[in-house]
């Protein structure tokens, strides 16, 4: 065939898809395995050759039926000990939606886990036994969930067939999970039966369970508004890199280049420069496709100002009248990540948008106990998966919004120095927080 | 005002988390490359570059892998393109490294230098002192892969230890390094196979010929369709014949299939990939079907 090839023909049938992520969780055996198998293969997702893959191995194991389970393992060391331990992240879509599903596994030891996908979500999926109803673990699940504010939560109520799809049942553990997400910061709980086993509700609805009049959960997930998550208002534009690209043409050109966290920046704004406090206008907004009136998040963009101000890596973009305060002290709850602990007056690197500090533990508040909402103020550390309450000294000042504000800039990790381990996620607190 | 909603497609959101990525790489990390196969990932992977650093070139250079069984369309593609953007190109060779008597060539029907790209590989991010290296992989294509970090480091020895992994969180990426490591950086993480052609389709990105369809002289091995080359031998029994193929991943030809396919245009391959029932991995490629773990076995090893 002769020479390479373009297509003029564009946009066909490529309608605008929003992505949407998920976080699921659930107890080792509730089902989740199954019932994202079960996703991906009614949404048809599955092609032939993993099919073909699951079946031969659900053979060899002697499963005595196709485990769609099997479809999400990943690591030998996972296979060869029937367990999941690390995040895994699947794809799928429908017409309307691209979804992405970070699969964390449900262990206690892996907490660390879950907070690493929930990180990124706009909706948690908890699994509940029918069988056994709201365990430790899924108090764990709905308070990692809330903790790190994602937005919406699902529960999947599964293996009712196991329990002859009893509403009474249903009713029960929907009672029992909405009076423990009542103490947690939880704006949207949605509660979905279900048998993921044998597909009731999971793309189809149910003719099981005809006292149900909800969604099933794909119509949910593609349904669910997440467009309004984002924040919106508080304009913030952390500067990740200065663009100069000193040729003839661009001669005198000076970008910023960075992702919108949050708020909307338009062309004419009055903007202030943290933490210089400089101010000025926003000249323009480029992208290689074209300048923009405004940008918004999560887009990636170049920004030009007006006057010839100091800007570098690290900064922040944000409106004159609305602008976080530097600060070099921060409240923050941790999520702690490494096998060496937090210790009250560890010293860490501190990364939090696109600017790196110092920071030590001034204070170990206290020690979070995710099963009894109990507050151990006793605590002299942060093992591994533990959550606690520390207050931080900067040794530069950071511009941080409070999490539950602006996940974008009130957001944080820690680095250990010896040995540049990521140790710690922080979301930073109010001051009318406690 | 009037009222605007802000919404975002989800190719333009992939498209923005990709170029945050690969400007932190750029801030955070003295030497990066980029690795271009010439292959669809690649080439979306090149157009984000440009994008993230427009209206400046961006700061590092290309580097291809050449088993020096290439399909020649792609060699012609990839040093057009080079030119257009003026960009560095650097071609680690496996050649060279057999020449050098560093790797031993596979010999027999089935021999291919898939796994030799890896010593290739290292040998070129060693003599660069390369700190990163940009490759187009996702996580959609492999189970190993699926468990991978967008930064993702390797040893002195250019090993993946998948359980010694750093977790990610938020968009915050910690690109610190120990002595002796170097990350691969995976943009395109989270983007699927019809997301990268949906992509390429949208921004009317140019693709080597080889991935639309044409009339090639092939033979049947395995269940996969192989091109007639210099550098695949036939085994007994098997018979030539020409057809009407495309590819669908762009790779060693000694070890890439190809698919029967009518689809002429971009528009058709979108179409086509929407319907496909058979992964690109297990429908085009040997190289994943010697074992259950044969990617991971392989990214432990260094692999791309
Ligand atoms: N009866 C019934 N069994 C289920 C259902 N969902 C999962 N299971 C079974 O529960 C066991 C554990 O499921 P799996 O998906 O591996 O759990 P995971 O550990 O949460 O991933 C398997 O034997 C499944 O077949 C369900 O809805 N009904």
């Amino acid at each position: 065939m002769a020479g390479p090839a373009t297509n003029g023909k564009v946009h066909v049938d490529s309608r605008p898809s929003e992505l949407v992520r998920v976080a699921t969780a659930g107890s080792v055996d509730d089902g989740k395995s199954t019932l994202i198998g079960r996703l991906l293969f009614d949404s048809k997702q599955i092609l032939q050759d993993q099919l073909e893959h699951v079946e031969r191995v659900s053979t060899e194991r002697g499963d005595g039926y196709v485990n769609l389970a099997l479809l999400t393992d990943g690591l030998r060391a996972e296979r060869e000990q029937g367990i999941t331990i690390d995040v895994a992240y699947r794809y799928f879509h429908t017409a309307k939606r691209k979804f992405i599903i970070a699969d964390t596994p449900g262990h206690e030891q892996y907490t660390r886990n879950m907070v690493t996908g929930a990180s990124t979500a706009d909706l948690a999926l908890v699994l509940v036994d029918a069988r056994n109803g709201v365990v430790e673990q899924s108090r764990r699940h709905a308070f990692i969930a809330s903790l790190l504010r994602i937005p919406h939560l699902v529960v999947a109520v599964n293996k009712m067939d196991l329990v002859d799809w009893d509403e009474a049942v249903f009713d029960r553990i929907v009672a029992d999970f909405s009076g423990w997400a009542a103490k947690l910061d939880i704006t949207d709980i949605t509660f979905i039966p279900m048998s993921a086993l044998m597909g009731d509700n999971v793309v189809d609805r149910s003719k099981n369970m005809d006292w149900y009049d909800g969604p099933s959960l794909l119509y949910y997930l593609e349904h669910v508004h997440i467009a309004s998550d984002r924040n919106l208002i508080d304009c913030r534009f952390p500067v990740q890199w200065v663009i100069r690209p000193m040729d003839d043409e661009h001669h005198d050109y000076r970008g910023y280049a960075g992702q919108v966290a949050s708020g909307v920046i338009a062309v004419g704004d009055e903007v202030v420069v943290q933490p210089s406090g400089r101010t000025t206008r926003i000249a323009g907004i480029d992208t290689q496709d074209g300048p923009l009136q405004e940008a918004y998040p999560p887009l990636s963009v170049t920004v030009r100002l007006e006057d010839d101000v100091d800007v570098s890596r690290g900064d922040m973009i944000c409106r004159v009248n609305n602008s976080p305060t530097p600060t070099k002290e921060v409240e923050a709850t941790v999520c702690w990540m490494s096998e060496r602990p937090l210790s009250p007056s560890g010293r860490y690197r501190i990364k939090h948008t696109t600017r790196t500090a110092l920071a030590k533990v001034d204070d170990l508040r206290y020690r979070f106990d995710v099963n009894s909402m109990h507050r151990d103020e006793s605590a002299t550390g942060l093992a591994l998966n533990e959550i606690g309450r520390v207050r931080l000294r900067l040794s530069a000042p950071l511009l941080v919004d409070e999490y539950r504000r602006n996940r974008a800039t009130g957001s944080f990790v820690l680095i250990e120095e010896s040995t540049n381990d990521t140790v710690g996620a922080g979301m930073i607190l109010g001051a009318d927080e406690d | 005002m009037t009222a605007v909603s802000y919404e975002v497609s989800h190719l333009r959101a992939l498209e923005a988390e990709a170029i945050h990525v690969m400007r932190e790489v750029a801030a955070e990390v003295e030497r990066a490359v980029l690795l271009f196969s010439g292959g669809k990932d690649s080439i979306v992977l090149l157009r984000l570059a440009e994008k993230a650093f427009y209206p400046a070139k961006f700061p590092f250079a290309v580097m291809h892998v050449d088993t020096g069984h290439n399909f020649p369309e792609v060699l012609e593609f990839r040093d057009r393109r080079m030119e257009e953007l003026g960009a560095r190109l650097i071609v680690a060779s496996v050649q060279e490294a057999i020449d050098a008597g560093k790797v031993v060539e596979e010999t027999g029907p089935r021999a291919s230098r898939n796994r030799l790209q890896t010593v290739a590989l290292l040998d070129a991010i060693t003599k660069h002192d390369f700190k990163a290296a940009f490759g187009g992989a996702r996580r959609d294509e492999e189970r190993a892969r699926a468990k991978e970090r967008i930064f993702s480091f390797r040893d002195d020895f250019g090993g993946w230890d998948p359980k010694a992994q750093r977790p990610e969180l938020w968009n915050i990426y910690n690109a610190h390094m120990n002595p002796g490591e170097h990350m691969r950086v995976f943009p395109l993480s989270n983007w699927t196979e019809l997301d990268v052609w949906q992509y390429i389709r949208e921004e009317e990105l140019e693709v080597p010929a080889i991935y639309l369809s044409h009339e090639r002289e092939v033979f049947e091995r395995d269940g996969m369709l192989y091109a007639v080359s210099p550098y695949v031998e036939l085994l007994p029994g098997e018979k030539t014949f020409t057809t009407a193929v495309r590819y669908r991943t762009v790779g060693d030809m000694s070890c890439t299939g190809a698919v029967q396919s009518t689809a002429a245009t971009l528009d058709d391959v979108v179409a086509e990939i929407a319907a496909t029932r058979i992964t690109e991995r297990g429908e085009t490629r040997a190289d994943d079907r010697f074992s259950e773990a044969a990617m991971e076995d392989r990214k432990r090893e260094g692999y791309f």
